[in-house]
């Protein structure tokens, strides 16, 4: 016999999952499409051929995939199923949701992990309960792709108008829910059409067939240049080695690197990478399951982060999230879960219920319980501080679980942010955006972010502001300008400068900054910040896309240009607490970006922190903020 | 990572937790390609070790070779084996149909042993592309009283949480392979070079693609003889891989109800 070569090392398949309304085609779909291409195992053909028999049927392609006794006696698929599949090179799991109502929880089962949706609406009845309710769920487990399957189409007699008319209901859905169908494909499931090959009765469609939709689903991106998450999963003692193990969810760790680890803040550095039957490793990333020892030997517990220094988690003992609810029974406030984030469980009591989806037309309303197997926005009190993520789609960030008394899953809880906690003002409940920060960075190109500039009076923060600004502006970001005198002048113009009028001077720059940087923008903040204090308030006030710009301008030089005025005034005793000369300034010690104006000229400074920014903000760029 | 990390990494992540969460716990090994591929997986998790005991339900109707590779590996592989026995199938159901009838004896063999060791977990090297009833399961899968699987009540599973009840008379089946398919195994087996049992390989133009008790488990006509070889053979083949398990065509639903009662 030949010599086989060792097969070849193969992409992961990517998981999609099929949603819609029972009796809407699912499984006729799935079974229809593996036959079309090509895609059965013989036992398989051979069975559904004769199951179809034994219940007087032609073929029947969901038999397919009911494979159970009971579900065919019920003519409903109980749970979901995955069923591998190629196209081309590239391999496909598809995964079967049912469509019967009481079965949600089995629906997320099967679809939390896919890539892209095949949301398969009856183009006779069009959008029902369960299309509703399924395209709410595809939203809050953040599935990003939805290819709209338009089935039976024949029974119109592959109508144009009726096919568009219907479209524009279901778009109107999804427009509602901020997803943005990736195609809509009008199609028979039963007679093939527009499944693996293009309809002959539809010569006015255009678009991809049900094959070419999937095709063309870009693959999972890499979470790997994403700042380090490492939950901890568990320590081991092997010999005289402690081991931390736990997968990487993003980014990555070499041997060497300093980590801090958990709430409680301890700083080590990764030692070693252990493993068993594999070359030596010095570096590992997202998705591997890792065994390091640190340096110095600190005892993590189960569920701390290790994470970079400069790019930490959010920390918050009051947590807005989005739920889905799984149980049967009602939530009201004052219940009490364990919170599952990552490895990490938290004890959380239901603060408030801040409003509820009604599904007939999925608008939010306030409400004093959340209904079985509904949908709802909730404030959680955790029992301790901790440390999180928000949910961004795509990424393992944020994914919360509440579990019961007997660890038994009772809702999903994708993280939206730090809830107010500020004392007596508990009853305001800021509400979340209604489009999400990845939509609007999708759509403008780039992310939101705060570059907040500190510096002496007279560094030329405003000067090198405008500049960037005009920069970034000509290649077409969003960018604004928030500057100390532009503040004072207006929202500000209340404030002296005491220490609690400068200290409030400073917290709403950073309020009015993370709104801006929350609708997509890219705020410049110019502001003296004279305390390490102020700008720490700023940094938590903004969250993670918070950039600390140090304008390191010698006090001698600002006094020298001078080109207010102030320090002249100041010395000569008609300003009182100036900065610089009768006030401290507490330079920045770790800056994220230190700019030297002394050295160079003013374009090379400003080409500088534009260039900076426009890294920073890029779509795929690793610093990521709170997410809406 | 290709294919075969994220399998590998999914997997130990898995082991990792049944570990964490469930005392005492134990893995199932039946001395086929699956449970020899887990053991090796919990090498890895476990850095060289296998931190608990391997059980071997045994129908005493094995292949020869099949012992003789237990008690090679269980020594090399430093592994703490348990052993049980299953009871005569004259105290089976009578009213599964005669194959399925031989399989059940495994799996009171296996309930017997489950609450022998008071056991909390069970890990099991089951795939959801072997058999449609096992494509229904959990990767944390709970058993209720009298090891009962309630396939229509089963616990929601998503982002990598897991069910771990804590009741008395409640177990957890453990399934760190449920992602992988056939050739997978057979590629981690290529990469990582596990040994197996020889009865996988062509003799005489014949070979196991699955094992079972020898009474009802039947080869398949191959002349794969090496582990690529087998490889190139399931590229091309469409025939499904209990095809030479007799109790999978008795009836429809033959393979539910012995899975509904707690087999594999």
């Amino acid at each position: 016999m030949n010599t086989i070569p060792t097969p070849a090392p193969q992409d992961a398949a990517t998981p999609i999952v099929i949603v819609g309304h029972v009796d809407h085609g699912k499984s006729t779909l799935i079974g229809r499409l593996l036959y079309d291409t090509d895609s059965l195992p013989e036992g398989r053909v051979a069975q559904i051929i004769e199951s179809s028999k034994k219940r007087g049927l032609t073929v029947e392609w969901s038999f397919l995939l009911d494979s159970l006794q009971i579900e065919r006696d019920q003519g409903v698929t109980v749970d979901s199923t995955r069923i591998p599949f190629k196209l081309g090179n590239r391999q496909f799991v598809i995964v079967d949701a049912p469509g019967h109502r009481q079965f949600l929880r089995n629906m997320i089962t099967g679809a939390a992990d896919a890539e892209a949706a095949v949301l398969v609406v009856d183009a006779n009845e069009g959008a029902q309960e369960q299309t509703r309710r399924h395209a709410m769920l595809l939203r809050l487990i953040g599935i990003r792709h939805v290819i709209v399957f338009m089935n039976k189409v024949d029974i119109f007699n592959y109508d144009q108008k009726k096919v568009e008319a219907a479209e524009r209901d279901i778009t109107k859905l999804l427009h509602q829910l901020e997803i943005e169908p990736t195609v809509f494909v009008p199609a028979s499931a039963r007679e093939g059409d527009n499944m693996a090959s293009r309809s002959d009765k539809m010569p006015w469609y255009k678009g991809p067939t049900l094959t070419e939709a999937l095709a063309a689903v870009p693959a999972p991106s890499s979470r790997a240049d994403l700042p380090l998450r490492l939950p901890v999963q568990d320590v081991y003692r092997f010999d005289t080695k402690r081991i931390v193990v736990g997968r990487i969810e993003r980014g990555r760790i070499r041997v060497g690197d300093e980590v801090v680890i958990g709430v409680h803040g301890a700083k080590a550095r990764i030692a070693s990478i252990e493993s068993w039957h594999t070359a030596p490793q010095v570096a590992a990333i997202a998705g591997q399951s890792v065994a390091v020892t640190l340096e110095p030997d600190v005892i993590p517990d189960r569920g701390d982060f290790l994470f970079p220094a400069n790019h930490a988690p959010l920390r918050a003992a009051r947590i807005r999230t989005r739920l889905f609810w799984l149980r049967q029974e009602p939530l009201r406030v004052g219940e009490s879960f364990r919170l599952r984030l990552a490895t990490a469980e938290h004890q959380v009591t239901v603060a408030a219920i801040d409003s509820v989806v009604r599904l007939e037309d999925l608008t939010e309303h306030p409400a004093e319980e959340v209904p079985p197997e509904g949908f709802a926005e909730i404030t959680l009190a955790v029992s301790e501080t901790m440390l999180f993520d928000p949910f961004v789609p795509g990424t393992a960030d944020g994914r919360g679980v509440l579990v019961d008394r007997n660890q038994q899953i009772v809702g999903g809880a994708p993280l939206i942010g730090v809830a107010e906690s500020v004392a007596g003002r508990n009853a305001i409940h800021p509400t979340g955006s209604a489009v999400s920060l990845w939509d609007r960075a999708q759509a403008k190109g780039h992310r939101g972010g705060v570059f907040w500039m500190t510096g002496l009076p007279g560094a030329g923060k405003s000067t090198l502001a405008r500049e960037a600004e005009n920069r970034l502006f000509a290649r077409g970001i969003d960018v604004s300008v928030l500057d100390g005198d532009t503040l004072r002048a207006g929202l500000c113009s209340d404030l002296g400068f005491s220490e609690a009028d400068r200290r409030e001077n400073v917290r709403r720059a950073a309020a009015v900054a993370r709104i801006l940087a929350e609708s997509g923008q890219v705020v410049i903040v110019a502001l003296i910040s004279p305390t390490v204090a102020d700008r720490e308030l700023a940094r938590q006030i903004v969250g993670e896309g918070f950039h600390e710009i140090f304008i390191d301008t010698p006090q001698a030089t600002c006094e020298q240009r001078d080109p207010k005025g102030l320090y002249a005034a100041a010395r000569a005793g008609k300003i009182e607490g100036f900065t610089g000369v009768d006030a401290p300034y507490e330079a920045p010690a770790k800056p994220d970006l230190r700019v030297g104006t002394t050295d160079a000229t003013r374009d090379e400074t400003a080409a500088r922190l534009a260039t900076y920014i426009t890294d920073a903000i890029r779509l795929d760029a690793a610093s990521r903020r709170q997410t809406s | 990572m290709d294919d075969l990390d994220q399998l590998e990494a999914q997997s130990i992540f898995i082991l990792r937790e049944a570990y964490r969460k469930l005392k005492p716990l134990a893995m199932l090994w039946s001395l086929g390609k699956d449970s020899n591929v887990m053991l090796w997986l919990a090498r890895k998790a476990f850095l060289g070790r296998v931190p608990f005991p391997v059980m071997h339900v045994d129908t005493g109707k094995k292949f020869p070779e099949m012992y003789k590779f237990r008690d090679e590996y269980t020594k090399k592989w430093n592994l703490e084996l348990l052993l049980g026995d299953c009871p005569p199938v004259e105290e089976i159901d009578p009213t599964l149909p005669p194959a399925a009838r031989s399989a059940a004896r495994k799996t009171a063999g296996l309930a017997a042993m489950i609450d022998k060791y008071k056991l909390a977990g069970v890990i099991a090297g089951i795939r959801r592309d072997e058999q449609a009833t096992r494509a229904k399961e959990r990767v944390f899968s709970p058993r209720g009283s009298g090891h009962k699987w309630d396939v229509r009540n089963q616990p929601p599973e998503f982002w990598d949480q897991y069910a771990t009840p804590h009741e008395a008379g409640v177990h957890v089946r453990v399934h760190p392979l449920l992602s992988w398919r056939e050739i997978d195994i057979w590629r981690y087996i290529e990469r990582e070079g596990i040994p197996l049992v020889d009865l996988y390989f062509s003799k005489e133009g014949k070979r196991y693609r699955s094992l079972g008790d020898q009474d009802i488990t039947s080869p398949i006509e191959s002349d794969a003889s090496t582990v690529a070889e087998v490889i190139a053979e399931l590229e091309t083949s469409r025939t499904s891989e209990r095809a030479g398990r007799a109790m999978d065509h008795e009836s429809e639903d033959a393979f539910e109800r012995l899975r509904v009662a707690g087999y594999l």
